[in-house]
């Protein structure tokens, strides 16, 4: 029953997470996402056949907007935070692929 | 002897929507703003931000399953699909996995060479754009412009029914006749309004088995398609002969270097981790509004076809080429609504616009003139106001500018000299100074009378009715 | 002047308006207040005292030009640092978010200013909401204004210790699993989860889209009722915002329970609940009987389950709510990254905290390839299952009563060294999230060593009004005790 997490699983999870662990956060992060697993496995002593999952409580559905341009130009607020910039675009290291 | 091996084709098309806002805000969806000026917190997932979905983009994927025979999904919804990439602000793009709006159609194909076949329709798929990346070379660093992040998408996923490049762009052509009737797209590969990616796999004849296939990117042509086919054909090919296989993955085709290179990164898991999207709710599409969407359907190519047949009695090819595209069946059918003449309007289109779109390489979704100026211009020839030469002149301009052609003409001074006593005094002069040819003419060489055809039109500054001018030069020779 | 700190808000502005005090006397008062107390209990991370002032100066302005006439006008109020507030600092408490500053307001706080309220500034939380002590703080922890040496609660614990140390009239917060019950409990105030859907989410920085909620924290029901008045509005922003036509929340502050069913699920009373806390809880239910309530024990189903539900749930969503914090758009880029994918992972990594990563660690997992159906999937069953546990409930009764916490605050540096102790904590709270219901904290005694008690009243969906109504009758009773 116990989950036993390996070191490829926490470093693929680091990579669709985009996080980087030290040796001794990895290895926490291994002990942590086993034992949460083990909890969580603790739903499958729940019979579910049958239910359909439920991602929104309430049967709310069409919540549309018409098609109409409301925005305008905000492009200085857009990039008043950005880390980098230059010609009114976000500037970002190139990518090695 | 050589194996005989045959391609297997699936194609997902991206089709952007015509909607005058973008997906999930309401910010433009125009081209060329400059950078950035067409977002909004939304669109570059501004912390807080929330997405409100656009009823257009909706209505706009309906229309392309009705027309494409697909079921339409009544209780559908978003999910997201997580990857890291600048152009994707949010790092997830909002899609359709599990429920997409529409399944299980068809589109029938006919090729060139005459094969027919329906290609099935897998699914097709409403999502958004991501925004464009630039490289700085200066910075040595890429540049992040969100403009077209949020424009809404719909992909069309095929089976893998094509068998050919041919088959391909059939296909292709049908899907972008169907969708620029609908108005849901203007369907332009080179601005990347249609984009295809293809999936591709051979196997040898007989094979029951698919074998692996590869995906192509970035085709943005017909004939980059082509080749990226025939390319990835002989290379799957090569492999196989080589006793190698072929690795399941993504290529890039460079349609300079006509080769492709795989687009595999380490830090790419391919593992999207598709979750409903909490931040919408989900579809649900009634029977009376797939009717209404039905009913607002305009007539397709096929119908045309048929209807243009009875009503005009045009030739089945000119038919063909007519309803090929919207905008060529709209000139059409606007312009013989205005000057009530199909056949010269027909023969308008076929003959100098043809003729005019591949001498300036333009596509039909391009024309841009406007059907009452070639009716004027139909009803000046008709009323010998101007002969067909000055016609084909004046066409050029409305087909390049959409000139008027009633003003330019007048302007020019290209209206058809209708004064007879001129004509005449013309006329006898030219019988005068060429004794030569009259006297051929009477030694029974009717060619002859081409010759002062000529000269006189070249007197009157092609300004004269070739009629006019063949009946008065008969009567002065007959008097000579 | 000292004494206008103990006004309640409604109170003050009523006070404002009779010309008593103005907007900008208890803003000063409020700022001299914070002065004194915010060594010791560090309930924000950001203060602006001259913009607020300044806003002061102008609400009195307005109200005495009559433009402003709202039981909030002139009332000074603190936001969670979660949420967006135009040209002011929002961090979300993250290292990620230290140089952020939202060019929009949230919503909420849209509504608030139009009523008259005046933003002080914004209080501290834990990191991205994750957390039940305000000590997974980028900024360092916030301590209980009831006894410093113990946690105010979380997430929203900036709120509550601001709220119960005065140095705010009101405060909101936003509950994903009880961030604004338990710290309200924790800091003896009162404080308000609504129904999903209530308030608008717009310019909330998601932790769990489909749970998050923004409420009052505040010093009593009266004050509760009247912010949610306030706050409450049908947001075309926000497709997931519902359109209520009963938001007169006001109305329902009546004296009155006679008849109201309440049922008491057996399983919120058992082991690992502290004895006194029980017994708080449990005179609370004596005292309403007293009133004229019909009080029930009754069998709430799939109470265990709700913990292991929520957990996938909400990692799930915050893993992917928290893609966007990449150091491309906003907020801190980590330096000596030439390359894309280097400057994403050494961005998240130093801007993130240990909670958020392993809660972003958990949610990337569950959703990945191959588990998706077995973990996610399955928790959206089980909350189905939760839900129906809950419709049957209020099939029968008008409102649940139960504790808020199995404990009071506990020490601080405590609590993270046990995640998984902390988490189930939160065993009372969580399962109101995942059905969408609403629920409310009210203070109801204290404990052995002082440290104050909340009772929790749930209620059907859109039955905040009978919250408010048996909120309002204990919390009148008891003050006649």
């Amino acid at each position: 029953m116990a989950n036993v997490i390996s070191d490829e699983t926490i470093d693929y999870v680091g990579i669709l997470a985009k996080l980087d662990l030290n040796v001794e956060e990895k290895e926490q992060a291994k002990k942590d996402l086993a034992e949460m697993l083990d909890y969580i496995d603790e739903l499958g002593e729940l019979d579910t056949t049958g239910v359909e999952p439920m991602s929104h409580v309430f049967p709310v559905h069409n919540v549309f907007r018409e098609d109409v341009v409301v925005n305008g130009d905000d492009s200085e607020n857009i990039l008043k935070n950005a880390p980098g910039e230059k010609d009114n675009m976000f500037l970002v290291p190139k990518t090695f692929d | 002897m050589a194996k005989e091996y045959e391609t297997v084709i699936g194609l997902e098309v991206h089709v952007e929507l015509a909607t005058k806002t973008k997906i999930f805000c309401g910010c433009s969806t125009a081209f060329g703003g400059a950078p950035n000026t067409h977002t909004c917190p939304v669109c570059t997932g501004m912390p807080g931000s929330l997405p409100v979905l656009n009823k257009q983009v909706v209505e706009y994927a309906m229309a392309v399953g009705l027309a494409t025979n697909c079921d339409i999904t009544q209780n559908c919804k978003f999910d997201r699909k997580n990857y890291f990439y600048p152009d994707n602000p949010q790092n997830y793009q909002i899609s359709q996995l599990y429920l997409p709006i529409c399944r299980n159609g068809h589109v029938d194909i006919e090729t060139e060479s005459g094969v027919k076949k329906a290609v099935r329709i897998h699914e097709i798929h409403m999502e958004e754009d991501a925004g464009k990346l630039v490289h700085d070379e200066w910075e040595d660093a890429s540049l992040v412009d969100y403009n077209r992040s949020g424009v809404p998408l719909i992909e069309i996923v095929s089976e893998p029914d094509m068998r050919s490049a041919e088959e391909v762009i059939a296909y292709l052509e049908k899907l972008r006749q169907t969708i620029q009737y609908l108005g849901a797209s203007d369907c332009k590969l080179q601005e990347g309004s249609m984009r295809a990616d293809v999936n591709l796999s051979v196997r040898e004849v007989g094979a029951e088995k698919f074998g692996t296939r590869t995906e192509m990117k970035n085709l943005n042509s017909f004939r980059a398609i082509q080749h990226a086919i025939e390319g990835e054909k002989n290379r799957q090919i090569d492999l196989i002969e080589a006793g190698k296989e072929v690795v399941q993955e993504t290529r890039r085709w460079d349609d300079n270097k006509a080769e492709s290179y795989p687009m595999r990164s380490k830090e790419d898991a391919q593992d999207y981790r598709y979750f409903p999207d909490p931040d919408l709710v989900p579809i649900h599409i009634s029977d009376e509004w797939i009717e209404r969407v039905k009913a607002a359907q305009p007539e397709m190519a096929p119908e045309k076809k048929v209807r243009y047949k009875e009503e005009f009695d045009l030739p089945d090819y000119d038919i063909g080429i007519i309803t090929g595209t919207k905008q060529m069946a709209d000139i059409f059918e606007e312009t013989t609504a205005i000057c009530g003449n199909p056949k010269k309007v027909s023969n308008w289109l076929m003959g100098e616009t043809l003729r005019l779109m591949k001498e300036t390489g333009t596509d039909p979704e391009d024309l841009s003139f406007s059907p009452k100026h070639l009716a004027d211009l139909i009803a000046m020839v008709d009323k010998k106001e101007i002969n067909s030469s000055v016609a084909k002149e004046v066409f050029e301009k409305i087909f390049a500018e959409d000139i008027d052609p009633v003003a330019y003409v007048d302007e020019k001074g290209l209206k058809t000299v209708n004064d007879e006593g001129a004509l005449r005094k013309t006329i006898e002069e030219i019988v005068a100074a060429n004794p030569q040819s009259v006297a051929d003419y009477k030694g029974g060489k009717e060619k002859a009378i081409g010759f002062l055809v000529g000269q006189t039109m070249k007197a009157m500054k092609g300004k004269a009715d070739p009629g006019s001018v063949n009946e008065i030069l008969r009567e002065v020779l007959a008097q000579q | 002047m000292s004494d206008i700190l103990s006004l309640t808000a409604v109170e003050l502005g009523k006070a404002i308006k009779a010309g008593t005090y103005t907007a900008v006397d208890a803003m000063k008062a409020v700022i001299e207040q914070i002065e004194k107390c915010e060594e010791t209990v560090h309930a924000y991370v950001t203060i602006d005292k001259e913009a607020a002032l300044a806003k002061a100066a102008e609400a009195q302005k307005k109200i005495e030009a009559g433009e402003l006439t709202g039981p909030l006008a002139g009332v000074p109020v603190a936001i969670k640092d979660n949420m967006c507030t135009e040209g002011m600092l929002t961090t979300c408490s993250s290292k990620i978010l230290s140089n952020f500053v939202p060019t929009f307001s949230s919503e909420a706080v849209i509504n608030l200013e139009k009523a008259g309220a005046v933003v002080i500034g914004k209080t501290n939380m834990d990191e991205f909401a994750m957390g039940s002590t305000t000590e997974t703080s980028y900024y360092g922890v916030t301590r209980n204004p009831r006894n410093p040496e113990h946690v105010p609660g979380g997430s929203s614990g900036g709120s509550a210790a601001a709220v119960a140390a005065q140095e705010c009239f009101f405060a909101l917060g936003s509950d994903t699993g009880g961030s604004i019950r338990q710290p309200a409990s924790y800091c003896g105030v009162v404080g308000l989860k609504p129904t999903y859907g209530t308030v608008s989410r717009y310019g909330l920085i998601a932790y769990g889209s489909s749970l998050d909620q923004i409420g009052p924290l505040c010093k009593d029901v009266t004050d509760c009722a009247t912010i949610l008045e306030t706050i409450a509005s049908h947001d075309p922003k926000d497709s997931t915002s519902m359109k209520r036509e009963d938001t007169d929340f006001t109305s329902a502050l009546v004296k009155d329970v006679k008849g109201m069913k309440i049922g008491i699920p057996k399983s919120y009373f058992g082991e690992g609940l502290q004895e006194d806390v029980k017994e708080a809880v449990l005179a609370v239910a004596e005292k309403l009987k007293e009133l004229g309530a019909e009080v029930e024990e009754f069998d709430l189903d799939h109470v265990k389950y709700a913990i292991p539900t929520y957990y996938t749930i909400a990692d799930a969503e915050a893993s992917s709510n928290l893609e966007r914090f990449d150091g491309v758009k906003y907020g801190y880029r980590a330096e000596d990254a030439d390359e894309l994918h280097r400057m994403y992972k050494k961005t998240r990594s130093e801007g993130f905290g240990p909670e958020v990563k392993r809660r972003i660690m958990l949610g990337s997992f569950v959703l990945s390839s191959g588990y998706y159906d077995a973990y996610y999937l399955k928790a959206l069953r089980v909350k189905a299952l939760i839900k129906k546990a809950f419709d049957d409930a209020f099939a029968k009764y008008d409102i649940i009563l139960g504790p808020v916490a199995p404990t009071t605050a506990p020490k601080l540096g405590c609590s993270l060294s046990n995640p998984m102790q902390m988490y189930l904590g939160d065993i009372y709270t969580i399962s109101v999230n995942l059905a969408g219901l609403p629920g409310i904290s009210v203070p109801c005694g204290t404990d052995k060593n002082g440290l104050p008690i909340g009772v929790q009243m749930i209620g059907d969906c859109f039955a905040e009004k009978k919250l408010i109504r048996a909120a309002y009758t204990y919390e009148q009773a008891a003050k006649e005790v």
